[in-house]
């Protein structure tokens, strides 16, 4: 099995459709022209120029950097209360509303979108950028219920009952012994919350109003085919932006796992 | 050890997981500065128990109290009492002194006195030196050892131990066991040990607690509890013990007239006869109170006749399975292997050594 020449080329097969969409991104993005297509035609930086000086793209990308934010904020600090109870309580019902809490995960964001829109629609709340935070916050707290549930699933409980009997408060407890140790979990969850809401789209769409979002921006320019390179550029951007997100998500969680000592099971790279 | 104060005292504890009883009825008192050790199978009940006293476990009904003062809505926090873990709860976030120290968080004294307790308590552990590592970089027994430290440097009243040395491979558990002999007699707080481990209670305790079933089956001092054990499972939970079935004949003025199958007509004394038997009466004894006599060795006052029927060598010691004439079971008698003495053969019949003082009534 172990040097089988179909599997090989079945992996690297599989790799290149993963990932060459992506590697096109930047090939384009400095490509001197305004169409998509090979051969090149020479190096420019002209995208990158336009891109820069798109103030719609940038209000766009300020109201989802807001989105992304408040997002991870909330459904982290929600994700951390729902973890904390599932693993450290037991209370009827708990198997019902985890589940409750969770299906979100699974549940077709076409209809959470338009239910919500219906709902808010009909109490008449005004579409804003509160009711896009709202809609992500839905979506991204599975996530983060996921991600600190197992890092609350690791942690001993006698951790927490030698501090009390040590003379610690269950307030200053949790300061002191819990945050830090799932700290690396919060952390993870804050950063994939935040990539969840930063590309969502069918909600950032529905609820936004009349408010830009960088998902609903980017979709909107592919209409023009002059403004593809510079999507191109600002895509470019957005995947070095992601892969450093995500190396210092790694970082946090492999300095955790040095610090508690544990054994390292995998991670994101 | 009589003359001392109570520390602990449970007056018919009794804690409900829903409906199972966890604890039955638990009416006992641990005295200042003693070894105390909770001994029995795993579910009994003991660290249960243990908890209450910590203050871990709401109990049902009942009273505990610590140093006079009843602990009822006393949290873990303020009970003058402190615990090492079964897992050692080390947090593996902070340094060894920093875990050492947490205790002295909420302790007004300055930084440089609590650092010098600190680096006592490290000593009085045998980890001098070994502040500034990381919790999580320290062995299983130097865990254990930064564990204690961490309890003790608060100087609480009582320490609870919830099988501390459960984790530990044998060599380093008896080491453990006795620095812990050693320093409960050094810093004179009353111990309070959690362990199923009867060898472990033995060595270490002054008074013994025996838990089956949430309940407290028999509580003595080690000798007590080997020699005279309560019951039968008491007996058979502590070391090992023949049984050989018996007859009572006649009781009067505290003795009991007994007829057992391979010893004969024996009289016993009233704190030779214990309640509690099941399947009728039997008379046991332990493997070291018989004694093969060699050849040549005088004849004993009780003595009988048997037949080898194993034999197992242990270098030290040798264990013969051993059938009294009379008898249908063989019973295991232990002999120390002395220089020139021969290991006898499956089969050999031998005459053994008895006394009445060792054997107990169980009816």
């Amino acid at each position: 099995m172990r040097n089988s020449p179909p599997l090989l080329a079945y992996a690297i097969l599989y790799l290149v459709f993963l990932y060459a969409p992506i590697a096109l991104l930047p090939i384009f993005a400095f490509n001197d022209s305004v169409v998509i297509a090979f051969p090149l035609s020479g190096q420019t930086t002209r995208w990158f120029g336009q891109m820069w000086n798109d103030v719609q793209m940038f209000n766009a990308l300020r109201n989802s950097l807001i989105v992304a934010t408040s997002t991870a904020t909330i459904a982290t600090i929600l994700g951390l209360l729902a973890a904390r109870a599932s693993s450290r309580f037991r209370f009827p019902g708990k198997g019902g509303i985890m589940g409750l809490i969770m299906l979100p995960l699974v549940l077709p964001e076409m209809i959470l979108a338009m239910s919500l829109l219906v709902t808010l629609l009909a109490i008449g709340v005004n579409l804003s950028l509160l009711t896009v935070i709202a809609g992500h916050v839905l979506i991204c707290t599975p996530f983060a219920v996921a991600i600190l549930s197992s890092a609350f699933a690791s942690l001993d409980r006698s951790l927490e009952e030698a501090a009390y009997d040590l003379g610690e408060t269950p307030a200053s407890t949790f300061r002191l012994i819990i945050l830090p140790l799932v700290m690396p979990g919060l952390i993870s969850s804050f950063l994939i919350c935040f990539t969840v809401s930063l590309d969502e789209f069918i909600i950032a769409y529905f609820l936004a109003g009349t408010q830009p979002m960088l998902s609903s921006y980017i979709y909107g320019q592919f209409r023009f085919p002059a403004n593809v390179p510079k999507v191109m550029a600002l895509g470019t951007i957005l995947v070095l932006l992601s892969i450093t997100l995500l190396a210092i998500a790694e970082y946090f969680r492999r300095r955790g796992i040095a610090r508690t000592g544990g054994k390292d099971t995998g991670g994101f790279l | 050890m009589t003359d001392r104060p109570t520390m602990i005292a449970f007056q018919d504890v009794h804690k409900y997981y829903g409906d199972y009883h966890a604890l039955r009825g638990i009416t006992a008192t641990i005295k200042a500065g003693e070894f105390f050790s909770l001994l029995g199978p795993s579910g009994c009940g003991k660290t249960t128990l243990l908890r209450t006293i910590a203050g871990f476990e709401d109990i049902s009904s009942g009273v505990v109290m610590i140093d006079g003062k009843d602990m009822r809505g006393v949290p873990a926090n303020v009970r003058p009492t402190n615990m090492v873990f079964q897992s050692y709860a080390i947090f593996p976030h902070l340094s060894v002194e920093e875990n050492v120290g947490f205790g002295l968080r909420r302790d007004p004294r300055s930084k440089a006195e609590k650092g010098k307790a600190v680096d006592e308590a490290l000593e009085m552990v045998g980890l001098k030196g070994f502040g500034r590592r990381a919790a999580h970089a320290l062995s299983g027994g130097q865990r254990q050892r930064v564990a204690l430290a961490r309890a003790l440097i608060l100087k609480p009243k009582v320490l609870l131990l919830d099988e501390p040395l459960s984790a530990l491979d044998k060599k380093m558990r008896e080491q453990m066991q006795m620095e812990l002999i050693r320093l409960q007699r050094q810093v004179g707080i009353t111990f309070i040990l959690v362990t199923h481990d009867q060898e472990e209670a033995l060595v270490m305790s002054d008074r013994i607690a025996v838990m089956f079933e949430g309940e407290i089956a028999q509580l003595a001092d080690p000798e007590t509890l080997y020699r005279r054990p309560g019951s039968r499972q008491v007996a058979d939970f502590i070391g090992t013990m023949n049984f050989l079935p018996a007859e009572v004949l006649s009781e009067a003025g505290g003795r009991v007239e007994v007829e057992a199958q391979g010893f004969g007509r024996v009289t016993l004394d009233a704190d030779q006869c214990m309640g509690q038997a099941t399947g009728g009466a039997a008379v046991g004894f332990r493997p070291e109170t018989l004694t093969i006599l060699f050849d040549g060795q005088q004849p004993a006052d009780r003595e009988s006749w048997a037949e080898v029927e194993e034999v197992v060598y242990y270098g030290d010691m040798t264990y013969y399975d051993v059938r009294l004439d009379g008898t249908d079971r063989a019973m295991r008698i232990s002999m120390r292997n002395v220089f020139g003495r021969p290991v006898l053969d499956i089969g050999t019949r031998a005459r053994v050594a008895w006394s009445p003082g060792a054997l107990v009534l169980f009816r």
